[in-house]
């Protein structure tokens, strides 16, 4: 518009109208002020806090310390010193290991080269401040009265160090050659799974949309089975069935299924469903006219494939890729089941924090952990971003055609998936009502008296309803609401983009490190926060934040589809957008809502990563208890827990058709 | 008509000017930047009570974010809106007193057609009965009484188009925006249509804005059509004005069909173009100026095989705006002839002129034939030719 | 005051009275005992002290001592009963215990109760370092039981055994610190040189290798006695052994957390902790007990095992545990892929 552009505009210069806020806008405005809070209080601010732990640091701060030592009569005393000058004096400790951890402990005795046990020596020491803390023995000293101690007791006396804010939590942990080599291992897996999952997807999506072989509807069911249960099941499966004593032993040629190759096949079994899904639906757009233009340029079949197949589901792929990616590098269960000494990143964290109590280190990992997830996540919007042509083109149904050659290996190969996954249940079924395997083989019911085991009991698996429950319904009000302020709320463009950076978010924070930075944050007495650390609550509020953005995406692809122009209408008959919100968007969105509700609760009942660091004693999930009861080596009680889980999914996903067909058959004649 | 249409007044269009002869919409330097980009540019329009007013240009020439701005939904960067001598500048559009049709009808696919129209009478203190009969008054109106029952997509476009209009004109509003209402249907529902509305508009009196890009719908429905380019008014006129005498190049351009040639001013009275002066008005411009010359297919006067003006059927001719002129191409387009010709005294230009099939036949026009046409002086408009 | 009046008071009090009188006191005790066994130590505590209830927060080890660790500044536990004793002082330089001196506490084996005095922390039983040995797997494959730890570094045990990652497994902490208090620590060090070759996995819990061992899915599993006998209750075909060194060995103890609002119930519950009835009552699952002259005979476990036990530091250990740890993820960690 070269016209508009060439003359200066100076009554322009000027500030520009501002529209009165009806009430309309005022409440919108503040629905979306509460729902953004919402994201920050239960990812933004958990996040920050957990930075900022792993920027704290330990260290010995011998200026803190001062000391006076006696003479041989015990009685009189020399001069006031510093640790540091002793330390200079006698040069005890370098300066790098004064370095530590918060668990870190320094012998007084140190700094007295000529210390001996049992002498008639008498020691002071002192802080210079009332923060300095030393131990004699166990016992806790702090501040700047003066203790004193004959040479036996001294000789228990250690310094604690005092935190400060630095880097060295990263540089220690790089020169953990272990802890670094992790990073390596996380990466190789999660890349080589991607790649095996993306591919055997691909396949499959590819024999349902392009070829005519039978049972399609069966196989896509059996595909999404793994979606039910915990990624911990499969790693108890693998164990009984390529294990020592595992049926297919001799199939690995003698490699162990403890390791990369467990971590590998099982990976593969519970993210096939996503990449499947995915790749599925990018399969199911594409352009029949694509396929009439090839056929008529007598391309052959393989160039067809290469140049229209591919290209056509290139995002879908990319995508899939993605979300492979960051479900094997970010799970925690599976590893810690089968991957017996390789070392992995979320592996790590648990190690650091369950194992060694080492909060600042667990905090570090986690930070490391974001950063492959958050790359990816990266990458996949900006591929996402060129997608919409692609869609936007008016494409025509492709309909195959029958042809043995392509059709049999299809439904062979679609036939070799669903075995192995159907394998996989159907011996986790076998471990959960066998006596003793290997050696008792008789059948028992006695795996699902979980009260008598680690876990939680079925208090536990009550429990895990629950929160499903209310995953589902807080979730789907929370997501659904949250992606309506965004797509239909007008002005406020600052706000709604930042809401909808934040709910994009989720998918790249691992949700161990989601559950870490809530102890982090919640657990403060300071946080006003602090009484649902430990309740119900605070795991709904993370299941639901964990899951929060494919759940908005999923809400705002609905709200996408609506007609731009209701709120106008409706603003135009002076209609509150609250009345059109519950009169026609939430009816005509319900499949989207519903949808929304049965991926929250499913997720819900397996989710472990998220929840392991948050549970309370009387709020244990069964996922949990899975995970716990596999770790006290209790694995046939593990694999029945972890059947229920997988028997409470299948029931949820029948109730959730039938009310949905129901539901749909009352609220969406009009379709 | 038995139920006669009333409108209910308002409180918010209560507030009316004492002058019966005030605008009833008034916008005034109106501006809209999108950051850089000047989608409006200084607009004032008045728009009288009743009045059916069409906002017409391509696409992209601010016509729709004009109408939004009127109704509140994109607010103007500058620039006073007086509606009803109330000052709704900066009203959010539910404190406005509009209906509104958009293109896609904008109908809840969940609700009924009475639910749809009932939508905007509920919750506003009626009575059940009231909207109820209110309703069946409406689908009476639009003549849709037996489908209150069924859902938005079992009706046809036209049908659905008229839902969202009885459900816009529910709350009797004192404006009535139309977004495009017309240009999702095919050709004839479109032109049945256009009547029905006009006529609606008539009976209600209610002060309506339509938006198009289609000139003919324009020139059928307004009163005044508002001919905007580039985020400016070109023109403001009755369909006449605008067709008659459109004021600036591109008016001429974007309604109707135009020939166009290079001319410069002679003197007063007389431009050249080719190699030959013509007769026509010269208004405001000077000797020896360079401009455009314009003249429509349909105003070009056949006057058969021979140079003898008395051989011309309409009336007579201006001599010096006779020319030879063979005819290339003759295309049949129906309700007439659309001929292709050059002339010498064009300067071998293509001149296009639209001959009646009577024209035709009397005259023995065909393709190959040398035949007089004239170009009458006052249909031959002057535009400035921008350098 | 009319008599009316009054009557009505004493009516008044007379209703309140009983629920003062049986206002139970709510303890929130942290736990790591077995789960099986949390009712019973539960019941045979209220029978004898019916005004204060117990809540149960039971998790294993490791998270336990995370959760009270996490939990520093905002405790949420009255009272620790069995947990590690190596976690109890990890607490207790953290400032988090009450120490106290439960009545009755010099009738303990001094072993297991705190050096402080007052002390801390008072014990309940032990748990023993052991070996779970698999006789059906270890026959298939022509192996010889192992009778020391020194029998593990035999070459024909390579792949074979599993002990738990003392990283990440206070058992496997015992061990390692069991190790280095007997022989000292470069000679420890030498020899989990050597074990290293033969171990097929280092697990994150302390009980799993027994039951891997139980379960075929190693011959030889490092572990403690509890879940060896448990395993073999279960019917696995395992012979628990104790290495003819000696075994290191971790208390499960009780304590108070600092800071507690319910005090009084919380030193009754310790009080009684520590009473030979309640020793008589962990002697049920656990061999060795803190009581002397209780402990009887447990299924599938030698009567002898409190004198194979060696002499543990706690504090040592505690105060070693960070520089231990880091030079044992050195020299193991970063190798620990699978050897293929």
């Amino acid at each position: 518009m070269a016209i508009a552009l060439e003359t200066a505009h100076p009554p322009l210069a000027g500030k520009h109208l501002r529209q009165q806020t009806s009430r309309d806008d005022r409440i919108k405005l503040g629905f979306m002020a509460v729902i953004g809070l919402y994201l920050v209080i239960a990812l933004g601010a958990p996040l920050f806090v957990m930075l900022s732990k792993s920027l704290s640091t330990y260290r010995f701060d011998l200026t803190a310390y001062e000391f006076q030592v006696s003479d041989g009569t015990g009685a009189n005393w020399g001069p006031v010193v510093t640790a540091d000058a002793l330390n200079r004096q006698a040069g005890a400790v370098a300066e790098a290991d004064l370095s530590t951890n918060s668990d870190g402990r320094l012998a007084a005795t140190k700094f007295f080269p000529e210390f001996s046990f049992r002498s008639p020596v008498n020691y002071r020491i002192r802080g210079v401040d009332e923060d300095a803390a030393f131990l004699v023995g166990s016992t806790l000293e702090k501040g700047t009265a003066w203790r004193e101690y004959d040479s036996g007791t001294f000789r228990r006396v250690v310094l604690r160090p005092a935190r400060t804010i630095g880097l060295e939590n990263f540089s220690n942990y790089f020169s953990t050659p272990a802890l670094a080599q992790s990073i390596y291992n996380s990466v190789l897996m999660a890349a080589i799974s991607t790649v095996v999952t993306v591919s055997i997807a691909f396949a499959l999506a590819y024999g349902l949309t392009r070829s005519c072989m039978p049972l399609k509807g069966l196989f896509r069911g059996i595909l999404t089975i793994p979606i039910l249960v915990p990624s911990l099941l499969p790693g108890i499966a693998l164990v009984y069935l390529f294990g020592n004593q595992g049926v297919f032993k001799d199939w690995l040629l003698g490699y162990s299924i403890y390791g990369p190759i467990g971590i590998v096949i099982g990976s593969v079994f519970f993210t096939l469903p996503h990449a499947f899904l995915i790749i599925l639906t990018a399969l199911s757009v594409a352009d029949a006219r694509h396929y009439e233009a090839a056929a008529s340029l007598k391309a052959s079949k393989w160039r067809t494939f290469r140049t229209v197949t591919v290209p056509g589901a290139r995002y879908g792929i990319v995508s899939a890729a993605f979300v492979v990616f960051t479900l094997v590098i970010t799970d925690f269960g599976l590893p810690k089941v089968i991957g017996g000494q390789y070392g992995m990143l979320a592996v790590d964290i648990y190690k650091q924090v369950i194992g060694q109590q080492n909060f600042e280190m667990g905090a570090v990992v986690s930070v490391i952990l974001l950063v492959p997830a958050v790359l990816a996540f990266a990458v996949d919007r900006r591929m996402q971003k060129r997608q919409v042509a692609l869609l936007s083109a008016r494409a025509v149904p492709y309909a195959p055609k029958p042809n043995v050659r392509v059709d049999a290996p299809c439904f062979a190969f679609a036939c070799l998936v669903s075995l192995f996954i159907l394998g996989m249940i159907a011996m986790c079924q076998v471990a959960a009502v066998v006596k003793f395997w290997p050696y008792d083989l008789t059948l028992t019911t006695k795996n699902f008296a979980f009260d008598l085991m680690d876990g939680g009991g079925w208090a536990a698996y009550g429990n895990s309803i629950r929160l499903a429950l209310l995953t589902a319904l807080f979730g789907s009000l929370v997501v659904f609401a949250g992606a309506y302020m965004v797509e239909k709320a007008d002005g406020f463009r600052f706000g709604r983009g930042l809401f909808h950076f934040l709910a994009m978010m989720p998918m790249a924070v691992p949700g161990m490190v989601l559950g870490l930075a809530y102890i982090f944050f919640f657990n403060n007495p300071a946080n006003p926060l602090n009484p649902i650390y430990g309740t119900m609550t605070i795991l709904v509020v993370c299941t639901v934040t964990h899951f929060y953005t494919v759940a908005h995406l999923t809400a705002l692809t609905a709200l996408k589809q609506m007609d731009p122009e209701f709120e106008s209408v409706a603003a135009s008959l002076k209609q509150p957008f609250h009345r059109l919100f519950f009169r026609v968007t939430v009816p005509v969105c319900l499949p989207a809502i519903l949808n929304i509700a049965i991926y929250l609760f499913v997720n819900a009942m397996t989710t472990v990563s998220a929840v392991v660091f948050l549970y309370a004693t009387d709020t244990k999930l069964a996922s949990v208890a899975v995970l716990n009861m596999d770790d006290a080596g209790d694995i046939a009680p593990a694999a029945a827990m972890g059947m229920m889980i997988f028997y409470t999914n299948v029931a949820a996903k029948l109730i959730h058709a039938l009310i949905a067909r129901g539901l749909l058959a009352r609220t969406q004649a009009w379709r | 008509m038995r139920h006669a249409l009333s409108i209910e007044p308002t409180p918010t269009s209560l507030p009316r000017a004492a002058d019966p002869a005030a605008p009833y919409l008034e916008i005034t330097d109106l501006w809209k930047a999108y950051g850089d980009f000047v989608a409006l540019r200084d607009i004032s329009l008045s728009i009288a009570r009743g009045e059916f007013i069409c906002f017409l240009g391509p696409s992209g020439c601010g016509k729709t974010t004009l109408l939004r701005a009127v109704a509140g939904l994109d607010l103007q960067s500058q620039g006073t809106i007086l509606q009803g001598g109330r000052n709704i500048s900066t009203l959010p559009a539910s404190s406005r007193d509009y209906g509104i049709v958009f293109q896609s009808y904008a109908l809840f696919p969940n609700l009924t057609i009475e639910q749809n129209i009932a939508f905007g009478l509920e919750n506003t203190g009626r009575s059940k009965a009231a909207v109820a009969s209110r309703v069946s008054e409406l689908l009476e109106t639009v003549g849709l009484s037996a489908h209150g029952k069924k859902y938005p997509a079992q009706l046809s476009g036209g049908q659905q188009q008229r839902i969202a209009l009885a459900r816009a004109i529910a709350i009797s509003p004192g404006l009535l925006l139309l977004d495009e209402p017309l240009s999702a249907l095919d050709a004839k529902v479109r032109v049945h249509l256009r009547h029905e509305i006009k006529a609606l508009q008539r009976k209600l009196g209610v002060t309506t804005i339509m938006v198009t890009h289609d000139q003919e719908e324009a020139l059928a429905m307004a009163d005044r059509i508002v001919v905007m380019n580039h985020g400016i008014i070109e023109q403001v006129g009755s369909p006449t004005e605008i067709y008659r005498y459109p004021e600036t190049l591109f008016v001429a351009d974007f309604i109707g069909e135009t020939n166009q040639f290079p001319a410069r001013v002679v003197r007063g009275g007389e431009v050249e173009i080719g190699h030959s002066a013509f007769c026509c008005a010269t208004d405001g411009f000077a000797a020896g100026q360079a401009a455009t010359a314009v003249v429509r297919p349909v105003d070009i006067i056949p006057h058969g095989a021979h140079a003898h003006a008395v051989n011309a059927i309409d009336r007579p001719a201006t001599p010096q705006n006779l020319i030879d002129a063979e005819v290339r191409e003759m295309e049949f387009l129906g309700m007439f002839w659309r001929t292709r010709l050059t002339a010498p005294r064009l300067g071998e230009r293509t001149l296009v002129a639209d001959f009646s099939v009577n024209a035709v036949r009397r005259l023995s026009i065909e393709t190959g034939g040398v035949i007089q046409v004239e170009i009458p002086r006052e249909r031959l408009l002057l535009y400035p030719r921008s350098a | 005051m009319n008599r009316r009046m009054l009557f009505m008071l004493a009516g008044a009090v007379s209703a309140v009275l009983p629920t003062i009188a049986f206002a139970e006191t709510q303890l929130t005790v942290y736990t790591a005992v077995e789960a099986v066994d949390l009712d019973r130590y539960k019941a045979t505590f209220e029978k004898a002290h019916p005004d204060i209830k117990i809540n149960w927060v039971r998790d294993s080890t490791g998270v336990m001592t995370a959760k009270l660790l996490a939990e520093k500044d905002n405790p949420q536990a009255d009272v620790v009963w069995g947990l590690a004793a190596t976690s109890l002082l990890l607490l207790k330089t953290e400032g988090m215990l009450e120490s106290y001196a439960p009545k009755g506490v010099e009738a303990l084996d001094k072993k297991f109760v705190d050096k402080d005095n007052p002390p801390s922390w008072v014990g309940m039983d032990a748990y023993v370092a052991a070996l779970c040995y698999n006789t059906v797997e270890g026959e298939k494959l022509g192996l010889t039981a192992p009778a020391s730890w020194e029998d593990l570094t035999k070459p024909e045990y390579k792949g074979h055994i599993v002990m738990p990652n003392p990283a990440s497994s206070g058992t496997g902490f015992l061990d390692v610190s069991g190790w280095m208090q007997m022989w000292g620590e470069e000679k420890a060090w030498d020899f989990m040189d050597k074990l290293h070759e033969n171990i097929s996995a280092y697990t994150h819990s302390g009980s799993k290798p027994c039951k891997m061992a139980g379960a075929g899915e190693a011959v030889i599993g490092v572990s403690f006695e509890f879940p060896g006998a448990k395993a073999k209750s279960a019917g696995a075909p395992i012979d628990i052994i104790f290495p003819s060194e000696g075994s290191g060995w971790e208390a499960e103890a009780t304590a108070i957390i600092a800071g507690t609002a319910n005090l009084e119930a919380a030193k009754t519950l310790v009080d009684w902790s520590i009473t030979k009835e309640a020793n008589e009552m962990y002697n049920v699952g656990y061999a060795v007990v803190a009581y002397p002259g209780v402990a009887k005979e447990v299924e599938h476990l030698p009567s002898d095992i409190a004198s194979r036990m060696i002499d543990n530091d706690f504090e040592w250990a505690a105060n070693n545990r960070t520089t231990i740890l880091k030079e044992w993820q050195k020299r193991y960690d970063a190798k620990s892929e699978p050897k293929s």
